[in-house]
């Protein structure tokens, strides 16, 4: 690509991520009232996608090949005792990734 | 009183919350940024894309694609494609973003994965300006991901230890904002599956369509899944679900008044 193309595809890009963030607001404007599916939507939709994530952060973890997810579902449960013992943000992240860098970089 | 609700208050009320935040994106966006420099594009291309894509998953896809031929259209649907989800964040924060004034644009523009769980988790406590705060954690988040690009293309070649690993940060810290939403809709045992259908819904939706459509095309399909399984259990999960709505919009024009 020339700097120009790189540009114009920097642009097009930017104008497609744009438009999937602005095009519900667009869509339901300030002022008119929300459909009471979309005020539903808006409400279950969340924890719904907080679980997607998740899973696509673990997208390329494959249980059949290389370490079968095992550092994963570990670093996961320390995660989760953390967080269930001190309910905080932070301690649990920086446990659950030291071990899970721990896990991969000296025993798998 | 006026202090309380000025810009300084907001911050000292949200900063502690984007701090995971700070962890995964200056590491993220330092990967970004060295990523950028060893597939030999210049600079401030790093910077200027972190900048105004500030989609994670969007600029790594941009490693390749600039370095393929020129297709503005392809490059367009796959920026659509990648940021469907915003979707979701969209119409999940539709009342959250209302009389946001001027601020809007700026807070919708830069709804990234990371700044949508945290304004749709974090309480912001009473006297200190929503608006102010939710301005604050975005711009915050969005400092610490170019901040992390202009490392990464600067001095990426400085880092010495091994980092092998540490891009769990982001898996963590889902997996926390998952949790803290798990617990905030309900504890007990007996009702564990009725208190977290939505959550079950998104996991489960998004396990099954990686399985069948692979790691590379399962966003998509995950998100029909998940939008209609919501759909389909409304009548369950809307306690505001008017029982019967086709019915009384037939023939009871006294239940249309109510509206």
């Amino acid at each position: 690509m020339t700097p120009l193309q790189q540009v114009i595809t920097v642009a097009v890009v930017v104008a497609g991520t744009v438009l999937t963030r602005f095009l519900p607001y667009v869509l339901f404007p300030e002022g008119r009232a929300v459909p009471p599916f979309m005020t539903y939507l808006g409400k279950v939709l969340a924890p719904a996608v907080f679980g997607l994530l998740v899973v696509y952060c673990l997208r390329h973890v494959s249980v059949l090949r290389g370490t079968h997810g095992i550092p994963e579902l570990i670093s996961i449960g320390v995660v989760v005792a953390l967080y269930a013992w001190k309910r905080g943000m932070i301690l649990p992240m920086l446990g659950g990734t030291l071990c899970y860098m721990l896990l991969v970089q000296f025993i798998f | 009183m006026k202090e309380k609700h000025g810009y300084a208050a907001a911050f000292r009320a949200v900063f502690k919350y984007t701090l995971p935040v700070m962890a995964g994106y200056i590491f993220l966006g330092t990967t970004y940024g060295i990523l950028m420099r060893t597939s030999g594009y210049p600079v401030w291309l790093p910077v200027v894309t972190a900048l105004i894509i500030y989609t994670g998953s969007m600029e790594f896809l941009m490693v390749g694609i600039l370095a393929s031929a020129f297709n503005p259209a392809a490059a367009f649907a796959t920026a659509v494609m990648v940021g469907a989800r915003h979707l979701f964040y969209g119409i999940s924060l539709l009342g959250t973003y209302q009389n946001m004034g001027a601020k809007k644009f700026y807070l919708i523009y830069t709804t990234s994965d990371e700044t949508f769980s945290i304004v749709y988790t974090t309480p912001i406590p009473d006297g200190i300006d929503k608006g102010k705060a939710y301005l604050i954690i975005s711009l915050l988040d969005q400092i610490y991901w170019v901040g992390g690009a202009l490392i990464g293309t600067l001095f990426g070649g400085l880092i010495t230890f091994d980092t092998t690993g540490l891009d769990f940060v982001m898996t963590a810290m889902f997996v926390v904002i998952l949790l803290s939403q798990w617990v905030k809709d309900g504890t007990a045992l007996k009702t564990m599956v009725q208190d977290h259908i939505s959550e079950l819904v998104g996991i489960l939706g998004s396990m099954l369509c990686l399985i069948v459509f692979g790691p590379d095309h399962f966003i998509i399909p995950a998100m029909v899944v998940i939008f209609a399984a919501l759909t389909l259990l409304r009548p369950v999960l809307d306690p505001a679900y008017p029982k019967g709505e086709k019915k009384a919009q037939r023939s009871a024009p006294v239940q249309e008044e109510k509206r």
